[in-house]
């Protein structure tokens, strides 16, 4: 019989061991899943606590009533895993021993690894909401606050649900609106990012959406400290943002027992790979959930989708086969934008959030990027699907694998939007569209006239939604112009270098 | 992926700009990038943080972020930010020739 460990029974843990008993019989598997609490958060509540839309209780229920009769729920700390020994050392002392491990305790935020998270002002001005106590103490704020400046501030990416800041702001918008306080408050975004997200055009959506609702947006800003005495975030290129109210999201770290194994990186995020989620340390340990260091969102979609892949190599990995499904990083999530909408993005590794449709079976298509109501409904929904299908293993009508069908795949470098469905038929094409249709660079002038490429289309392709407080740092970047290189992609690299190739694409920095 | 110029030799970037091929690398296209990126005199200073970032690239297949570059690498990250000033992550990782660190999605 083989023994199977699950650390962490939250939204992966809970899902993969309702997968795992359902499919080998407890003569074959015994499976124990380890956690230190008997409370199993629904973590998307938490964003909706704030604004009095949602009960603590409505987001916390027994954990064990979601494990399923045949698996050991043990509810103990972690003190540490041995890799080599195949034991995890439990806090009271115990040892549990195993044949595969499944990691899936995910991150925790840290507020005290800014300097000033920690200090005085914490529960006054400065909060956050990725845990329960505190955005139960942000809901009292948010309610008492009666105008001011409201800074929005992430700390450091990866986060889990990189969303959710974005969706905190687009529902502090609505909220101040409803309360007939909107023009008394004053609200900025603050990111370490160049954009309102990291990816092209879910960035340009969105940067939209915060412009059209009067929202500062501030970028590339790495916060060195939080200042409880002037009540301001201060960045390492000294740039100082004041605030009345600070809703930070701290830096998101994996728990200590896996620095303390020796299993993960800076941010105890265990290295895992990006198509079988199994450590890159040990074949007999697996990472599931936010944990690992998939390159895609930290989010509870994706470890819906990456149980499913785990669950299809699970048979080859028990028989010493090579694993032969990989992960593609698929995600979607819903976006609250305020006022009964809502968006939905959808992407994987290769594929960036396109707008156009998702189609969902029986609910009928939604839209991608772009705000309606039926979004916000699905959003609303999910509660209930989380709690009743999802964690429990039953089966849901998303797939593990994207698709482009509905999807308006734009081509970023060139700043087009015409290549939609038919185009993404063909295969999945990594944004920025190379290959398929570029021409060898010989066919081509040197310099492209405007009719056969569109010059410079690379800088109005960015995001041009930076609204207002973008204080002095803006570095001096090298004035070149932007060279022409759109339409002479695919140019054969063995060629004589001076005498074909173009220019140096440069960065914006 | 391009095919562009630089320093008279062909080197491979994504659309960004960014190489793409770790190999085609050396410091001598390092001082070069780093024009581009706006620094025009690579300190010893500059080198050792490179170095690290070109170390740190191949076991993982990623680019160190800051804060790995502070934490791990040992540099301080104010320092970083004179160096590199602006987009300290950005320039560093494009003067390295290795991709720009995932702020993830």
């Amino acid at each position: 019989m083989r023994r199977v460990v699950i650390l962490g029974g939250g939204t992966a843990g809970t899902m993969v061991a309702n997968k795992l008993r359902a499919a080998y019989p407890q003569e074959q598997l015994h499976l124990t899943v380890v956690d230190q609490d008997d409370h199993h958060h629904y973590q998307p509540g938490y964003l909706f606590l704030p604004f009095g839309q949602l009960a603590p209780r409505q987001i916390v229920r027994a954990r064990h009533s979601f494990i399923p009769d045949g698996v050991d729920l043990v509810l103990c700390g972690i003190e540490s895993v041995d890799a080599k020994a195949k034991t995890v050392q439990l806090r009271t002392g115990d040892q549990l021993s195993y044949d595969t491990l499944i990691i899936a305790t995910g991150v925790q935020p840290r507020p005290e690894a800014t300097e000033g998270g920690d200090g005085p002002e914490v529960g006054k001005s400065v909060h956050h909401f990725y845990d329960l106590a505190a955005a139960e103490s942000l809901q009292e704020a948010m309610r008492t606050f009666r105008g001011g400046r409201l800074v929005i501030h992430i700390t450091e990416m990866p986060i889990k649900c990189p969303v959710a800041p974005l969706e905190f702001t687009f529902l502090a918008d609505a909220f101040f609106a409803d309360k007939k306080i909107r023009k008394k408050v004053e609200i900025v975004y603050v990111t370490p990012l160049d954009g309102a997200f990291t990816k092209p055009i879910a960035s340009r959506e969105l940067g939209d959406a915060l412009a059209k609702r009067n929202i500062a947006l501030e970028t590339d800003f790495a916060i060195e400290r939080i200042d409880n005495e002037t009540k301001e975030i201060v960045s390492f290129d000294d740039r100082h943002i004041p605030f009345d109210l600070l809703v930070t999201v701290p830096l998101n770290m994996g728990p200590d027992y896996i620095a303390a194994s020796g299993l993960g990186d800076e941010n105890n995020f265990v290295p895992c790979d990006q198509g079988t989620m199994q450590s890159l340390a040990d074949p007999d340990i697996f990472v599931l959930g936010d944990g690992g260091t998939l390159k895609t969102s930290k989010a509870g979609s994706v470890a819906h989708f990456a149980v499913d892949i785990f669950m299809e190599n699970f048979p080859d990995y028990l028989a010493g086969r090579q694993l032969t499904h990989n992960f593609d990083g698929h995600a979607n999530c819903f976006i609250e934008t305020g006022h009964g909408k809502g968006m939905l993005l959808d992407f994987n590794y290769e594929t960036q959030p396109y707008t156009g449709a998702f189609p969902l079976p029986v609910v009928g298509p939604m839209t991608l990027l772009k705000e309606t109501p039926a979004n916000h409904w699905a959003k609303v929904a999910f509660r209930w699907v989380y709690w009743n299908l999802l964690i429990t293993g039953r089966p849901l009508p998303f797939t593990a694998d994207m698709y482009l069908m509905g999807k308006k795949v734009e081509d970023t470098a060139s700043g087009t939007s015409t290549k939609d469905l038919l185009l993404g038929l063909f295969g999945r094409r990594k944004h920025g569209g190379s290959a398929v249709t570029a021409p060898k660079a010989s066919a081509r002038p040197t310099l492209p006239s405007s009719a056969a490429g569109k010059p410079a289309a690379k800088s109005s392709a960015r995001p041009a939604s930076r609204p207002a407080a973008r204080p002095a740092a803006k570095s001096a970047a090298p004035a070149a112009p932007v060279p022409a290189y759109v339409a002479q992609k695919g140019v054969d690299s063995t060629a004589d270098a001076a005498s074909v190739l173009p220019d140096p694409i440069l960065p914006k920095f | 992926m391009p095919t562009t110029r630089i320093a008279e030799r062909p080197i491979d970037v994504n659309d960004e700009g960014f190489l793409t091929n770790y190999d085609q690398w050396d410091e001598d296209l390092g001082a070069v990038l780093a024009g581009y990126a706006g620094i025009q005199e690579m300190t010893e200073e500059h080198w050792a943080v490179i170095r690290f970032l070109r170390a740190d690239y191949p076991a993982r297949k990623e680019t160190a972020t800051l804060r790995r570059t502070a934490t791990v690498g040992g540099f301080d990250m104010k320092r970083l930010f004179v160096l590199f000033p602006g987009k300290p992550a950005k320039k560093m990782s494009y003067i390295a020739g290795l991709p720009k660190p995932k702020g993830c999605v």
